[in-house]
């Protein structure tokens, strides 16, 4: 299956974000919903099962100057195998222009046994614009060894590299279980807050959780593993993310790890 | 490509750049009990190998292939950038430019005639495998060599870690860099293969707990390894 879909959001002389597109197909069909504020939301409803292998998905995301979007999902999406050799693919392609917001936070995305999936999200942030993005992958349904998939994450911020990063699990991924990736996690993920208002955090890191200011910007990326799911979402939720900022008054607490 | 003697001389963990200080994450991960013995060390090193060595590699080659090209100053600076953006946690950044320094350090005392200087100008040191790019240039090497040696790197530093971390059997440890050598020379070959590409193509493999164990380490007071 083939689909596109895409959003484009402006701000109108009220300064009120409208969308001056909002298009998809199966499966992936995109529902406005009231928000409060100026802002909008936007769900991702899934249209079939899947991805399947073989799928070939596409969103692009446009928010205007000024505009303030945000994107979830209504449910994870499934990687499920297709024909023998195939690949299902989901580019999402997002432009964030200056003083827009875009806020990505969409439901996990899970990992059957013998799926082949690559997703690919590839992001521009004008100087001057805020993204919250996140990212979660579950290793496999219950019970279930996860088959492959890469989740690539691209973000540049006004025009230079803020963010590469290229997570792959299952049986092509050498060593993607053991103690120098996952340490037997099934639940990862990241979430990403590159905010003007705020500069770069300082670093902080738990058992299974890290806080890392990026090089390239007021940007900082939350960096996880998990037992399950909903632990891993306590890790990657904005709204705890950056009350965990604020606790740290910027001191640059570091968490709990024992001195060897 | 350089003689066999100028390659083992690049990839001996003595030469004077200080390698045999890090154990790339070992000490960690060792700390938070996920590597116990010698199956979950090999567990490790593949997974170096697949994600922190593949990128290295393919860093390193693609800063021996801009060494000779006009306008070098520029792509090295844009592979610099490309690789920031590659580490996210700011204790590996800052552990990749202090054993880049160093390198660089060895390459000017022992290659006085090859020029460094475009290398960018960071106060914390230039990354490490764009160093060990020019340093290859240097000695010779080219992109496939220093990939190899960047691969290899990635696998001896952390075993000979463990067998000081983990008092493992020093026999058991080298037959289990013999068992690694296959792979390490596949990801040798495709980093060189990644490292054609342009710098924003270049593999960027992930691993959480890199992150998470290098950040760890930061905070200790005590330690044996400097990473």
């Amino acid at each position: 299956m083939r689909a596109t879909a895409r959003l484009a959001a402006r701000v109108d002389r009220h300064g009120r974000t409208t969308l001056v597109e909002l298009r998809g197909e199966s499966p992936l069909l995109l529902r406005q919903v009231p928000a409060p504020g100026g802002g909008l939301t936007v769900y991702v409803v899934g249209g079939a099962a899947g991805p399947l292998a073989g799928d070939d998905l596409r969103l692009d995301v446009e928010v205007g100057p000024g505009a303030a979007v945000r994107v979830h999902t209504v449910a994870a999406s499934v990687a499920l195998p297709g024909r023998p050799g195939a690949v299902s693919r989901m580019l999402v392609r997002a432009t964030v222009a200056e003083r827009a917001t875009l806020l990505w936070l969409p439901e996990q995305l899970v990992a059957a046994a013998g799926c082949a999936h690559v997703a690919d999200s590839r992001v521009d942030v004008a100087a001057g614009g805020t993204l919250h993005w996140r990212d979660e992958l579950i290793c496999g349904r219950y019970g279930e060894q996860p088959g492959n998939v890469e989740v690539n994450t691209w973000v540049d911020l006004d025009g230079r590299p803020l963010l590469r990063q290229s997570l792959a699990v299952g049986p092509n991924a050498a060593g993607w279980a053991g103690p120098a990736v996952l340490a037997g996690a099934p639940a990862t993920g990241s979430l990403l807050i590159v905010d003007p208002d705020r500069p770069a955090e300082p670093p902080a890191v738990g058992v299974t959780w890290a806080r890392l200011p990026l090089a390239g910007g007021p940007a900082t990326l939350w960096s996880a593993t998990a037992p399950d799911a909903h632990t891993l979402r306590e890790y990657l939720e904005p709204e705890t993310a950056l009350d965990t900022i604020a606790a740290s008054g910027g001191r640059g607490e570091r968490g709990v790890v024992r001195v060897g | 490509m350089a003689t066999p003697t100028m390659l083992l001389l690049l990839a001996d963990g003595r030469f004077p750049a200080g390698a045999h200080a890090h154990s790339a994450g070992l000490e960690a991960a060792v700390a938070a009990g996920r590597v116990t013995d010698l199956d979950t060390l090999a567990a490790y090193l593949r997974g170096r190998l697949a994600t922190a060595g593949l990128v290295a590699a393919a860093f390193a080659a693609a800063a021996r292939g801009a060494a000779w090209s006009t306008g070098r100053a520029g792509a090295l600076a844009r592979l610099d950038a490309e690789l920031d953006a590659r580490t996210a946690s700011p204790a590996q950044r800052s552990v990749s430019r202090r054993q880049g320094r160093a390198l660089l350090r060895a390459g000017r005392r022992i290659w006085p005639a090859a020029t460094f200087d475009d290398l960018p100008t960071v106060p914390d040191g230039p990354h490490q495998p764009l160093v060990l790019g020019l340093v290859g240039a240097a000695a010779g090497l080219d992109p496939g060599q220093v990939a190899t040696v960047a691969a290899h790197a990635t696998v001896t530093g952390s075993a000979s870690a463990a067998v000081r971390l983990l008092g493992l059997d020093p026999y058991q440890v080298q037959a289990l860099l013999v068992r690694l050598a296959g792979a390490c020379d596949a990801v040798a070959a495709r980093a060189a293969r990644a490292a054609e590409e342009p710098p924003e193509r270049l593999p960027a493999a992930a691993a959480p707990l890199a992150d998470i164990h290098a950040e760890a380490h930061a905070t200790w007071e005590v330690r044996l390894f400097a990473s």
